[in-house]
């Protein structure tokens, strides 16, 4: 477990310094941890495992910022997965309680088998504003650079990328509806 | 969308991160409020004689007492802004800060003969202070709430109540500065009473407005 958190948080801080493979391979390895603690925790319901592993992965990503450094990080990554499940059940209307276990608990097992999504989240970026969702497609899709989906869809490359990130957070929102 | 896609396109918005103190923000964010509840109080009720309360312990004492309660405020709201956030002992300077001021007024409660007692405890103003210190809260409290919204807390309501609580210390704080009530027994009862309702309202919204 040590050495699991020596190697998350170094992809962590990495990634925090800008380096877009470390935040993958930070995000795929969150994934498969993710969808094994869902799977544990939700029981019977696993078809919303996956759901909940995208809906993690947003989070985690979007409030890296509020991540300290100097800090375990596992801990911090169990925190916002503990805390989206709690707001799944909350969203249901079932009282459940989480029990607060050892930040371990999130690295002791592993998925990597992915399971089916109940909510497509191509179907919630089909909302967003026509320009938005083409450049996302564009990236997306189509593996296009940003610079490349900027020039294509009329971008600059800096509004570009303050776009995709307000299309992830209204993607977020979305999610949660 | 896949899984793996979603890993990839988050990937595609990996912006460097710039670290970032939240101490000094939060205060920042706070000091906007506060400037607000400031204008609010000039509006509204004005000031009260400035140079005698210069030298008056009474300004000092409420002064000291409220701005300890924002501290404890602040520090707790700092600390349950981020994802697995506890409390800790920062709430321990709020309670050692009434602890004082109940001290106080345990001992101007044994000097005051029997008629005084009444006045000694609701002063002039019992009725409207805890009111009036809500309203000054409340520009802090929404400044202080936006940032909280733009961070992950995840304990809603003890982070709303620390949210209140940090905006009903600044609030108080502001409102001494109208405020001519000297007892330590009339701040320690109504002051406090005007900032438990920040905190206790904090928690109601918080728990409704800071979901992420």
């Amino acid at each position: 477990m040590a050495d699991t958190e020596t190697e998350l948080k170094a992809l962590m801080l990495r990634g925090l310094g800008g380096d877009a493979a470390a935040h993958a391979r930070l995000l795929s390895a969150l994934a498969g941890r993710l969808r094994a603690y869902f799977a544990r925790r939700l029981g019977s319901a696993t078809a919303d495992a996956e759901d909940l592993v995208q809906e993690t992965l947003l989070a985690i990503h979007l409030k890296r910022d509020t991540y300290d450094t100097r800090q375990p990080f596992t801990p911090w990554a169990y925190a916002v997965a503990r805390y989206k499940l709690l707001d799944h059940f909350r969203r249901l209307g079932v009282r459940y309680t989480v029990p607060i276990e050892d930040a371990g608990e999130l690295v002791a097992t592993e998925n990597t088998e992915e399971g089916a999504v109940r909510r497509d989240l191509d179907r919630l970026l089909g909302e967003l504003p026509e320009r938005q969702r083409a450049l996302l497609q564009d990236v997306k899709l189509t593996g296009h650079s940003i610079e490349e989906a900027a020039q294509r869809q009329g971008f600059t490359p800096g509004a570009a990328k303050v776009a995709i990130h307000r299309s992830l957070q209204k993607l977020a929102q979305k999610v949660r509806l | 969308m896949r899984t793996p896609d979603l890993i990839a396109l988050l990937a595609e918005d990996t912006a460097p991160v710039p670290r970032r103190a939240i101490a000094p923000r939060l205060i920042g964010v706070a000091l906007l409020g506060a400037f607000v509840s400031g204008l609010l109080l000039l509006a509204w009720l004005g000031l009260r004689p400035m140079r005698p309360a210069m030298h008056s312990p009474a300004f000092w004492m409420k002064a000291a007492y409220t701005l300890l309660i924002a501290t404890a405020g602040l520090l707790s709201t700092a600390r349950l802004a981020r994802p697995g956030g506890q409390l800790g002992g920062a709430l321990g300077l709020a309670a050692l800060a009434a602890a004082w001021l109940a001290v106080l007024a345990t001992l101007e409660t044994l000097r005051t003969p029997m008629p005084g007692m009444a006045h000694l405890w609701l002063g002039w103003s019992w009725y409207v202070c805890p009111f009036r210190i809500l309203a000054l809260a409340a520009p802090v409290f929404v400044a202080v709430l936006w940032w909280l919204r733009g961070m992950a807390p995840t304990r809603l309501a003890l982070a709303g109540a620390a949210a209140g609580l940090f905006a009903g210390g600044i609030g108080a704080t502001v409102y001494g500065l109208y405020c001519e009530e000297t007892a330590a027994a009339f701040v320690v009862v109504w002051y406090s009473i005007g900032m438990a309702a920040c905190a206790a309202l904090g928690a109601a919204i918080g728990a409704r407005l800071l979901r992420w």
